[in-house]
């Protein structure tokens, strides 16, 4: 059997005095695509900023590949965050760079390609999330969707072998928040990709997922398939599907 | 009683951290420096944005620091009797030594420090800085070592400005104002003027720019809270950077100016 592309293995993490991962155990395979689940402020993002070493762990492991990612040098750590793309919550494009520029930027500070090849790769990025016509635009002229469309340009230009999606679908309006979702089931199926989302839009978890995680309290509730999910009992995960302020969830 | 000591040993607690972290970022300059060829784009976008764009500033201020310098020496001279013809020593002794680097420098503080700060801490905010190392990028190389190299250089090279500005301001106030000949003042400055004086000036204004510079990422780095964070770590930025500047202008006083 091959290794998992990701293992969180006994996972804790605090900031201050705020406990917000309590032993996590995940084992992600190549090809899954799971989507983390959870309350805001429940650790969700905390959780995938660890899979590319963004975060470190208080204890427990990480690992990509088998390798354990504290241990990993400078050197190591670039080369796995290269197999990793990662659009974040608000894109986090940067805004002294252009749309192309922002695309490309991971390929042009790799100094593996000439700038023609740079160009190429961008347009062909940008034509996948449909954008080519605003290459030329400053992330500030551009609105939530396309900043999103322009995050995941970015976070494919290196065809990574894991996606990982922070709240892909958040602060965008329904219409834009589907499209968005049907981007990411397409990209996951043309580049046949690992992803790991992390939501709290079920509509969105339910259409992009094939396995859910759902964290709270710090710990996992529940892991199981979309189908799994809906029919649960557990009164947290019932709660939470159903978005219902009556319930054991405590809210914050 | 118990408050006064939990502040006081928070405050020594964040104090430490604070130099144990600008201790470390430090060092990871001194690292990136062996990425200085890759990065040349980088460090000359710096030179010119942090560096050149401050020129104006910097002539402004001086030509003022010098005038005011040579009314009040002027007017201090007269007060104890002293001979008007030392003006243009006593002023260049001031302005070389003392003045220049140091106003310059918390100028160039307010300016540039504060600017670095927010621009940083506003990439740490919106994420921008966590995007840049999921790309495989060390923003440690990408964003902190072309400023900070450019505060290194463009420090002394203001300073070397300041310097001859602030004399041309202090020779128009003693022509105009206090009725010295530019010859007098000149040849005062002139039998005054040490070449050590004006190279250990540069020398402080290269360190107070790699304080400016360490400072400014640093804060920017460790800004959490959004807009309020940005604004706080700003005017942090600016604090500790102009009182390191003086606590190591006093330093370089002893070390460098031997009574």
């Amino acid at each position: 059997m091959s290794t998992p592309l990701v293992q969180i293995e006994r996972l804790y993490k605090s900031f201050n005095s705020l406990q917000v991962l309590n032993d996590v155990d995940i084992t992600i395979e190549r090809g899954e695509s799971i989507v983390v689940i959870g309350q805001s402020g429940c650790g969700k993002t905390v959780l995938i900023k660890h899979v590319i070493k963004l975060l470190e762990p208080d204890e427990g492991r990480v690992l990509f590949d088998g390798q354990d990612l504290v241990e990993l040098d400078t050197k190591e750590i670039t080369a796995v965050r290269r197999r990793i793309g990662m659009l974040f919550q608000s894109a986090a494009l940067f805004d002294s760079l252009t749309v192309a520029e922002n695309v490309g930027l991971g390929l042009k500070e790799s100094h593996r390609y000439d700038n023609a090849r740079i160009s190429e790769i961008v347009l062909e990025k940008l034509d996948m999330v449909g954008l080519t016509e605003a290459a030329q635009k400053s992330p500030a002229e551009l609105s939530g969707g396309m900043r999103k469309r322009v995050g995941l340009a970015r976070a494919i230009a290196y065809d990574p072998e894991m996606l990982l999606y922070d709240e892909p679908t958040t602060g965008l309006d329904p219409i834009t928040a589907d499209m968005i979702n049907n981007l990411i089931v397409d990209l996951n199926r043309q580049l046949n990709v690992t992803s790991i989302a992390v939501t709290h839009d079920m509509k969105s978890a339910f259409r992009i997922a094939n396995r859910i995680v759902m964290l709270y309290d710090g710990k996992v509730e529940f892991d199981g398939t979309p189908d799994e999910i809906r029919s649960s009992d557990n009164p947290v995960v019932k709660q939470f599907i159903t978005g219902s302020a009556a319930g054991p969830i405590h809210v914050r | 009683m118990d408050y006064g000591l939990q502040v006081i040993g928070r405050r020594g607690v964040n104090f430490v951290t604070k130099l144990g972290g600008l201790s470390l970022m430090l060092g990871k300059f001194l690292v990136s420096l062996k990425e200085i060829p890759r990065s040349l784009g980088l460090i000359f976008e710096q030179l010119y944005v942090l560096g050149v764009k401050s020129l104006p500033l910097i002539v402004i201020i001086s030509i003022f620091v010098g005038a005011v310098s040579a009314w009040q020496a002027a007017y201090q001279f007269k007060f104890i009797g002293a001979p008007l013809r030392y003006l243009g020593q006593a002023v260049g002794k001031a302005v070389v030594i003392e003045l220049a680097p140091v106003l310059s420098a918390i100028v160039f503080a307010g300016r540039v420090g504060a600017g670095v700060t927010a621009e940083l801490g506003t990439m740490r905010v919106t994420e921008q800085i966590d995007a840049l190392e999921s790309m495989g990028i060390n923003p440690i190389r990408y964003l902190v070592m072309p400023r900070v190299l450019a505060c290194l250089f463009m420090v002394p090279f203001l300073v070397v400005f300041a310097n001859f500005v602030a004399i041309m301001g202090a020779l128009v106030v003693s022509m105009v104002g206090v009725d010295v000949s530019s010859e007098t003042f000149l040849n005062g400055f002139r039998n005054s003027f040490k070449m050590g004086d004006f190279i250990n000036g540069l020398i402080k204004a290269g360190v107070f720019g790699l304080i400016i510079g360490l400072v400014g990422c640093y804060e920017g780095f460790n800004t959490y809270g959004g807009a309020q964070g940005v604004g706080k770590a700003t005017t942090t930025s600016v604090v500790i950077s102009s009182v390191l500047i003086l606590i190591f202008n006093f330093i370089f006083a002893i070390i460098l100016f031997r009574i």
